[in-house]
């Protein structure tokens, strides 16, 4: 067991974990976070991206033990305390950007951190920052108009995308 | 899928990783980004019984100029190769490759000394070494090896890699604007058809060096292109010969006919300059 220090969605945890234990596994069933799925488990379908250090990642191909003294955001760490969403769940409920819902997480955190290195994308480029996560209802067209609807919302009030760095989030 | 179990060790300097894989032998594996390794490990390709991360150690990270080439940390991730400046500025062709590789989750965490040390025969970056004629710095327990990208790879998934060797970084010639040699024209195609997957055939063109992916058990150089071009020939008549010496595969993407075939077009297409 190697022991491991992370921030998760701005709390500090410590463990002991396994060194082979998945960064989704330990997010699902150590810390009982849900939001994040397994779908396709070989890196390819995105329904488990997570940030790492405000950056996207896919936890089915990360080790929990490569997350120690890193910070780990999840879907529910981009709710505020008071429940108000972040500015990406807002504009896919708005844009009604998801049919069944699996893939809809690992698009959020998706376009979190893709609204983060690029504030104004074009469709394209927000088509391109999703080419990591699949939606199999093939509900593309309005997800993309989230992301581009949560773009004007982010530059509308004049703040930059949330990295999901999690001490903002929660504050 | 869970990988089986296995120690893990982290490394705190270059010499502490290379003194772990002495220790450990060839049970052990490096692991940075993972995104090659641990698929593997988790359909049990791969069974290493120690991993040790080299991804905290800051020495091997990085993009710098030196003389006349561009060195680059092992470790240094595809999302810094395509985001960085500097290398867009003295080698494009390997941005734009790094920007090529998967998707940007897998770009925040892949590294170029990962993909160059698996050894993927359809990867985009051990192409785009090859077309740039680079090299790889290779640590060892008796000092540090320079071989170049056209001696490193000699089979699929197989480099001249030892299981006590680190790859510490990769070397590849100044050819932008501000190069000292001035700026090198370069094309790139690679031919998907699905998102984030590898090519089916891809085609790296740098000055007269053409690089070829997914038409042989290792990256290939178009080395008849390359002569046709020496000799005069024609962008078009060159492109022709672009599969002449390859041993290009067959699955449910393409028969060989078909990536033969793909590899002339997008060889001219490359040699144009054009990307896609």
């Amino acid at each position: 067991m190697t022991q491991i220090k992370l921030t998760v969605n701005g709390g500090a945890r410590s463990d002991e974990v396994e060194p082979r234990l998945l960064l989704i596994h330990y997010l699902r069933e150590t810390l009982g976070l849900r939001a994040a799925n397994v779908g396709c488990d070989t890196t390819s379908c995105g329904a488990c991206t997570v940030l790492l250090d405000g950056e996207s990642v896919k936890s089915c191909t990360v080790l929990a033990v490569q997350a120690n003294d890193r910070s780990v955001t999840t879907t529910e760490g981009l709710v505020a305390e008071d429940g108000t969403m972040s500015a990406v769940q807002e504009a896919f409920r708005e844009n009604h950007g998801l049919q069944c819902g699996f893939c809809t997480p690992g698009m959020v955190m998706a376009a979190t951190s893709l609204l983060a290195e690029n504030p104004h994308p074009t469709e394209q480029e927000v088509r391109e920052g999703l080419e990591g996560n699949f939606c199999r209802c093939t509900g593309y067209h309005n997800i993309v108009q989230s992301v581009l609807g949560a773009a004007e919302k982010l530059s509308g009030t004049g703040s930059s995308a949330s990295t999901g760095s999690s001490t903002e989030v929660n504050a | 899928m869970i990988p089986a179990s296995f120690d893990y060790e982290v490394a705190e300097s270059a010499e502490h990783a290379l003194s772990l894989l002495a220790e450990h032998g060839e049970d052990a594996k490096l692991l940075a980004g993972g995104h090659s390794l641990l698929p593997m490990m988790k359909v049990r390709l791969a069974q290493p019984a120690v991993l040790i991360d080299i991804a905290r150690v800051a020495e091997l990270s990085g993009i710098r100029i030196e003389g006349d080439e561009v060195v680059i940390g092992a470790t240094t991730r595809h999302a810094e190769l395509a985001g960085s400046d500097l290398l867009k500025a003295e080698a494009p062709v390997l941005a734009y490759a790094a920007a090529q590789v998967g998707d940007p989750q897998i770009r925040h965490r892949g590294t170029i000394g990962g993909s160059l040390a698996h050894a993927d025969p359809s990867a985009d970056l051990p192409m785009a070494l090859l077309a740039l004629g680079g090299s790889l710095e290779i640590t060892g327990p008796s000092g540090v090896r320079v071989v170049g990208a056209d001696d490193f790879f000699v089979g699929p998934f197989e480099s001249v890699l030892g299981p006590d060797e680190l790859l510490s970084a990769v070397r590849v010639p100044r050819g932008g604007p501000n190069s000292p040699g001035g700026t090198v024209p370069w094309g790139y195609q690679k031919f998907v058809r699905r998102a984030n997957d590898w090519a089916i055939v891809g085609v790296a063109a740098y000055g007269g060096r053409v690089a070829l992916a997914s038409m042989g058990g290792t990256p290939l150089r178009a080395t008849a292109t390359e002569e046709a071009l020496k000799s005069g020939a024609s962008i078009e008549e060159a492109a022709r010969l672009a599969a002449e010496g390859t041993s290009p595969g067959y699955d449910f993407h393409a028969d060989v006919d078909y990536r033969e075939h793909l590899a002339r077009v997008l060889t001219k297409r490359a040699l144009e300059g054009k990307t896609g």
